[in-house]
């Protein structure tokens, strides 16, 4: 690499540092300030994506990316995938329950924060920050370097956490765990019931063949000529705006019904085919 | 990035870098290059797939519209950029509008690492067909594909209406299920590849695919892959009988463009993973590999555009022709069958190479090419043991007869499981149509 490539990729990683970790600290006040759960939730993962950000122009692509699947993706879905099941409108309430809970809380942050910086930075101050560029390449790679020093030097330490990962999988189990005293109940089970209870088994039925008019309050009219109300929607019933179905409909369906011929139909309709006077009054 | 690294020793570049090193401007070229690729093939895979759906109903499909119906795709894209912006007044407006963005954006983002072809001459350099690739560029797709899912579930919560959000809780708890197993059916392929990155997979196969090689990961990967993108069979998030379009019922205009087309193109991306981890990538296959400069140049391109429109085929085969899942079926199908059988998998796998490393066995592909096909052999006869056990078990009691009677107890009834509609049900089907 020649010096311009060098200066643009110390720039670049500068710039990535700024906006990426500003973004991050934007992400985490929001958390803490938004009311509603899941726009907390929304910036804990937006603080997430660009702390990965940083992690892969700090030379951790591995752990960048793992930061990604394991928090932004499982972590923090696991939550939102909660809080929608347990309630969409869910918002904290700001009362507090513990009296001083809210100053109590921000001099303990405070605490930490200064303790945290304290001993970070002491920790950094005598010492220049190696890079992770040059430790990757001892073991040929970010993967490998990862891989190497995990299954050698600290292979306990993995091996204890995902034991107690597991632990807590199964503790979570067995606490979500109860014992049916019921059978199952079955999708044949489930149909049964359905059709045992006397509500209206399937779909209502729509405007069927005899159907003369396509409007929502016109009913339809069954094989012998009674209008059938259900194909009506039932508020356009509770407020008695189901239309009457004009006579002679009634009329032509029972002639063709009762086994008579078109021409006879329209030999019957020659007159006034819709006198409101023969039309079935009232409501259904 | 190397700013600090003066002090201790000039480390030469280790990712596959050194070819990526080309100016910012064929940078951009390449990237508005991927972005027109992928806006057509999604334009030509609506065509094709209205096309091939149609003929497998025995319809023609849209043929109106420009040569075949071509342009059929872009006209209804204009016409729905052109609807009415609706926004639901319980809907939470800021959270509404980023969820469509966030799903097209990540189909896009995924494109990064796919590496199309070897390294061509662009405007005077050499550069590989393939915007970046980093050491754990298959890790990159899948953390993007998680955030891609965002898109979903934020929409189905913002929408502020109960179908919706069914239909986001459904998808949510749909691909983090199938994200697993599409994730354990990568680590056979890193086992074996001994790299994370598209590149390295991509040249791992010179010689086998890992179809072949590890067939039961590819099989695990291709059925994942269906329900990762919420096709069908597995289309439980917008089952149209059931929650009207799932998470995006409420979206309209530009914004469910949005939805539809990082759907499609998470189709392609799905389509393509598969090409360069299971297919072999660009690399052509046998019989064109005899040719010298098959894999030379820009004709690669070809090669990886077709692998990836026979998945594309398979995906519109498969909505032509299966039934929808039910929910639960779809649940422990995930969980109980798919990743344990990854998990069964990659032990057998991790101790093949293990024997193979310590010289036990010789020659390490025949052992995965012949462990895969016998475990696949043995999955595949297990099942068709449990469903004809099922149905000589019969339904309640009642022993299902072999012969399909179309007009069993004086109605029109379908095939029961284990029957076959013959030429009789043809003629009863078509007897009842002259009826209506």
């Amino acid at each position: 690499m020649n010096l311009t490539s060098l200066m643009a990729a110390g720039v670049g990683e500068t710039l990535v540092f700024w906006i990426c970790g500003g973004l991050a600290v934007v992400g985490a006040l929001g958390m803490v300030l938004s009311p509603k759960a899941v726009h907390a939730a929304l910036f804990v993962g937006m603080t997430m994506i660009n702390l990965a950000v940083i992690y892969v122009s700090l030379e951790a692509p591995f752990l960048g990316m793992v930061q990604i699947i394991v928090y932004t993706g499982a972590v923090m879905m696991l939550f939102l995938f909660v809080m929608m099941v347990v309630g969409v409108d869910s918002s904290d309430s700001l009362i507090e329950t513990i009296r001083g809970q809210r100053w109590m809380a921000v001099i303990f942050s405070l605490g930490l924060g200064a303790l945290l910086i304290g001993l970070i930075g002491n920790g950094l101050a005598g010492s220049t920050p190696g890079s992770v560029a040059a430790a990757d390449a001892v073991h040929g790679g970010n993967v490998e370097g990862l891989a190497s020093l995990i299954f050698t030097r600290y292979f306990l330490a993995f091996e204890v956490t995902s034991a107690l990962l597991i632990t807590a999988a199964l503790g979570a189990m067995i606490l979500a765990h109860r014992d049916r005293h019921t059978a199952r109940p079955t999708q044949e089970s489930l149909s049964r019931e359905r059709f045992r209870s006397g509500v209206h088994p399937g779909v209502l039925p729509a405007s069927g063949s005899y159907a003369r008019h396509n409007a929502v309050d016109t009913p339809a009219l069954l094989p012998d000529a009674t209008p059938e109300p259900l194909s009506v929607p039932s508020a356009l019933r509770a407020r008695h705006q189901a239309k009457a179905v004009p006579m002679a409909d009634i009329d032509e369906v029972t002639t063709l019904a009762t086994g008579g011929t078109v021409a006879q139909v329209d030999a019957a309709q020659s007159g006034d085919p819709h006198d409101p006077d023969r039309d079935t009054g009232g409501d259904l | 990035m190397n700013r600090m690294l003066g002090a201790i020793e000039p480390v030469t570049v280790i990712e596959p870098e050194g070819a990526f090193n080309i100016p910012v401007w064929l940078m951009i070229i390449k990237v508005v290059g991927i972005f027109v690729l992928l806006v057509v093939i999604v334009i030509f895979t609506i065509w094709f797939e209205r096309r091939v759906v149609g003929r497998m109903q025995n319809r023609i499909g849209p043929n109106r519209t420009g040569p075949f119906g071509l342009l059929q795709t872009l006209m209804d894209g204009i016409k729905l950029a052109l609807k009415e912006e609706i926004f639901p007044k319980a809907a939470d407006k800021i959270v509404y509008i980023i969820a469509p963005v966030l799903s097209a954006v990540m189909a896009f983002a995924a494109w990064a690492v796919i590496p199309l072809g070897p390294e061509v001459s662009m405007f005077g350099y050499r550069t590989p067909l393939q915007l970046a690739d980093f050491p754990v560029a298959l890790l990159y797709v899948l953390a993007i594909a998680s955030i891609g899912i965002y898109g979903v579930v934020l929409a189905g919560w913002s929408s502020g209406s109960t179908y919706p959000l069914l239909g986001g809780l459904r998808s949510s708890a749909q691909m983090i299920s199938y994200e697993l197993s599409m994730s354990l059916s990568f680590v056979a392929v890193f086992l074996l590849a001994g790299t994370m990155s598209t590149s390295g997979i991509v040249d791992a196969q010179q010689k086998l695919w890992f179809a072949v090689l590890l067939l039961p990961s590819f099989m695990v990967y291709a059925t994942s892959m269906v329900a990762e993108t919420n096709r069908a069979p597995f289309d439980l998030a917008e089952a149209e009988s059931e929650l009207t379009g799932g998470f995006h019922t409420e979206y309209s205009s530009l914004k469910f463009a949005m939805f539809f087309l990082g759907e499609y193109i998470n189709m392609v991306t799905v389509s393509a993973v598969a090409t360069t981890i299971f297919l072999g990538g660009w690399r052509a296959p046998w019989p064109i590999s005899l040719w010298d400069s098959a894999n030379t140049g820009w004709y690669p391109l070809i090669w990886f555009l077709i692998k990836v429109f026979l998945f594309i085929f398979v995906f519109i085969w498969l909505r032509g022709t299966l039934p929808r899942f039910r929910y639960d079926q779809f649940m422990h199908f995930g969980w109980k069958v798919l990743i344990p059988v990854s998990i069964l998998w990659i032990l057998i796998i991790a101790c093949i190479g293990g024997l193979h490393a310590d010289g036990v066995i010789a020659n390490l592909d025949a052992w995965a090419v012949g462990a895969g096909v016998l475990l696949t052999v043995l999955l595949l006869t297990l099942a068709g043991h449990a469903t004809k056990r099922r149905l000589r078990r019969g339904i309640r009691g009642h022993p299902i007869p072999q012969r399909f009677d179309p007009y069993s107890d004086g109605f029109p009834v379908p095939p029961l499981p284990g029957q076959i509609a013959g030429r009789s049900a043809a003629a009863g089907r078509e007897e009842g149509d002259t009826h209506v």
